[in-house]
């Protein structure tokens, strides 16, 4: 991959620390989906978004963002790791499935947002990012989607509203107050390895 | 053989090697000092997982720094936390990660692992998910998961603390028929009866160089008179 | 976590398709019926997935499992349609919605879940132009497999703890341990693999 150089040190590439992480976050998505999934209207309420917005809080843009991908890689794949044991190809053609490829792109916002206040984390701010990322970036993408979906603009949008939201703002918070929680306590340095610019590239 | 040229390293401003020299020649070199005396960070320097702050390791004279790639493959890593290790999820799969990409064909891997998992009394769990395997045998599969890549040299950071006794039993054994050269970093002090040479750390030095038995006893002085209270001294 | 998954073995047709030419179909077949967005078409092609599960050797066990999702949707759909008066809407949009988990359904209980990995990892392999390294995702999607259990078991035990400890209330505190120990985890993870020479 060859870099434009630039005239201080970056990261660039992951380690297998790196890896190990993602592969980590992805199975805490698949956790947070279980135990807490409560059934309210025809959307299952779960801490998902929670692990959503928790990854790339805590590992950053980059690595958060892989391990939502590779969360919905290994559903996508027949592994039932949604709420209710679901999972295969039917949710992400289902109703909701807008949701899903939101959550990719949401991560990614949280992510780029979050970098800015490092290296301290601060709740307001994350809040903020994980509203705009976690909430409005993912219904600007499952919103239009289940209006195809369901057939109706409005019905799409009321039930966003009324079943998604609520707890999507009380979890854009708790993610806040974990993330600020967890990077004052163990911070966790950037992803990739420091390459000083113009190295010859060995990764 | 390894070879260490005054390795300083510090953490977060404390200093947890002391400008250390050795050579590591021995077949059976054993490493004991308390929890913090700098010993897991000693053997993390043996493969590069720790490259030091200053000073050099050097396998037959090539160097950490450089050679990393090649050092591991070379010096195999056991660590205490088996569960840490596994990283794949059925047992030949673990086992054969490490061969992936190295050169041998498909028959090959098989073969090798085949032969690791049998030697090792894993045969009958090949396909089992690793994460239910018990502690003993986690710790056994790790072993074989570095075994499998035939290092010269393995680097035990206490491979058997987490373990029961029966388990601790087997893994010593296990340990003393290898061929390869061993080192192991221990707090089960009889378990290095029989040893060429044990090292004991303090502070991040090397405090004393010889015989088991006499490192035994210096190291057992040193936690008695360092011990605030009777019986506080291990972990 | 079994890697069985939601797979169903059996030998038809199905199963023996390559799952890169199932998802094709399935794919331009739900695109066509959703932008024809005609009644009968929509029907006619519910029907037409409704009829392959009995043909690739599927029970109606399988078609209740993949249909059971969807139908307070289906539910909400018929309300709301019922309320602003265009029954045949409703009836369309139920059609395209239960066509498109049906079919997806075929893929997911005929395909093995190694099967898809292995065509992500395919997939991935252009990507290598990008700087993507196509060995690490094989490497990461089983390393997540091998957390699943990990991450599980560090949730129970910190629950379990957290219940021991008598506190109550403020349970985003007993997340906080849970996280910072899979970190470590997985740091120690990646400290192993490096050993090993994976890097």
């Amino acid at each position: 991959m060859p870099g434009i150089p630039t005239p201080r040190v970056r990261h660039r590439g992951l380690t297998v620390r790196d890896i190990a992480l993602i592969g980590m976050f992805a199975a805490l998505l698949a956790v947070l989906s279980m135990p807490f999934a409560i059934p309210v209207g025809p959307v299952p309420i779960t801490l998902q978004t929670l692990g959503v917005m928790l990854a790339p809080s805590i590992l950053g843009a980059k690595r958060g963002t892989l391990a939502v991908l590779t969360f919905l890689a290994l559903t996508l794949a027949g592994l039932p790791l949604l709420p209710g044991g679901r999972g295969g190809v039917m949710p992400f053609l289902g109703p909701t499935g807008g949701y899903l490829l939101g959550w990719v792109v949401g991560a990614l916002a949280i992510g780029l947002l979050t970098r800015f206040m490092l290296p301290r984390y601060r709740f307001w701010i994350g809040f903020g990012s994980n509203v705009l990322g976690g909430v409005v970036v993912i219904y600007l993408i499952g919103v239009p989607w289940s209006a195809i979906a369901l057939g109706d603009g409005m019905l799409a949008t009321i039930m966003s509203t009324f079943a998604f939201l609520p707890g999507d703002l009380i979890k854009a918070a708790l993610a806040a107050a974990i993330a600020a929680a967890v990077h004052r306590a163990y911070p966790i340095p950037p992803a990739g390895r420091p390459v000083a610019a113009n190295a010859a590239d060995s990764a | 053989m390894l070879r260490l040229e005054n390795v300083t390293h510090a953490y977060d401003g404390r200093l947890v090697l002391r400008d250390i020299s050795l050579e590591l020649g021995e077949h059976r070199i054993g490493l004991i000092g308390a929890n913090g005396s700098g010993k897991s960070t000693l053997a993390r320097t043996l493969n590069g997982l720790i490259v030091p702050d200053s000073g050099r390791v050097l396998l037959d004279g090539l160097d950490t720094r450089t050679h990393a790639r090649e050092i591991r493959r070379r010096v195999g890593f056991v660590f205490s936390d088996a569960a840490a290790q596994i990283v794949m999820p059925t047992v030949a799969e673990d086992v054969e990660v490490g061969l992936r990409g190295r050169g041998p064909t498909r028959e090959e891997i098989d073969e090798r692992v085949r032969c690791v998992l049998e030697r090792h009394g894993l045969a009958g769990h090949r396909d089992h998910p690793a994460h239910l395997l018990s502690g003993g045998q986690k710790q056994m599969l790790a072993l074989a998961s570095v075994l499998v890549t035939e290092p010269e040299i393995l680097v035990c950071d206490e491979p058997t603390t987490l373990l029961d006794l029966r388990n601790i039993k087997v893994i010593e054994q296990t340990l003393r028929g290898l061929a390869q050269q061993v080192i192991l970093l221990t707090h089960h002090l009889d378990t290095l009866a029989g040893f060429d040479r044990v090292l004991v750390m303090d502070a991040g030095s090397i405090v004393f160089d010889g015989a088991p038995d006499a490192a035994v006893a210096y190291y057992t002085e040193l936690m008695a008179l360092s011990a605030p209270t009777e019986g506080e001294h291990q972990s | 976590m079994s890697m069985l998954g939601l797979y169903v073995p059996g030998d038809s047709v199905l199963h023996r398709l390559p799952v890169g030419a199932k998802l094709l179909v399935l794919l331009s077949a739900v695109t066509a019926v959703v932008a024809f967005a005609d009644l009968w078409s929509a029907l006619g092609a519910a029907l037409a997935a409704l009829l392959l599960y009995p043909l690739c050797g599927f029970t109606f066990r399988h078609v209740w499992r993949v249909l059971r999702p969807l139908l307070p949707f289906l539910a909400v759909i018929a309300l709301f349609q019922a309320l602003v008066g265009d029954g045949a809407t409703a009836v369309r949009v139920c059609a395209q919605l239960a066509m498109a988990v049906l079919l997806s359904g075929l893929v997911t209980l005929s395909t093995r879940v190694s099967e898809m990995l292995g065509l992500f990892e395919r997939l991935a392999r252009p990507l290598r132009y990008a700087g993507v390294r196509p060995d690490r995702v094989a490497l990461v999607l089983a390393l997540t497999i091998r957390c699943l259990p990990l991450a599980a078991s560090a949730w129970q035990a910190s629950r379990e703890a957290y219940v021991a400890r008598g506190l109550r209330g403020r349970p985003h505190l007993m997340v906080v341990p849970v996280i910072i120990g899979l970190i470590r985890s997985a740091e120690a993870m990646g400290e192993a693999l490096a050993a090993r020479g994976i890097d």
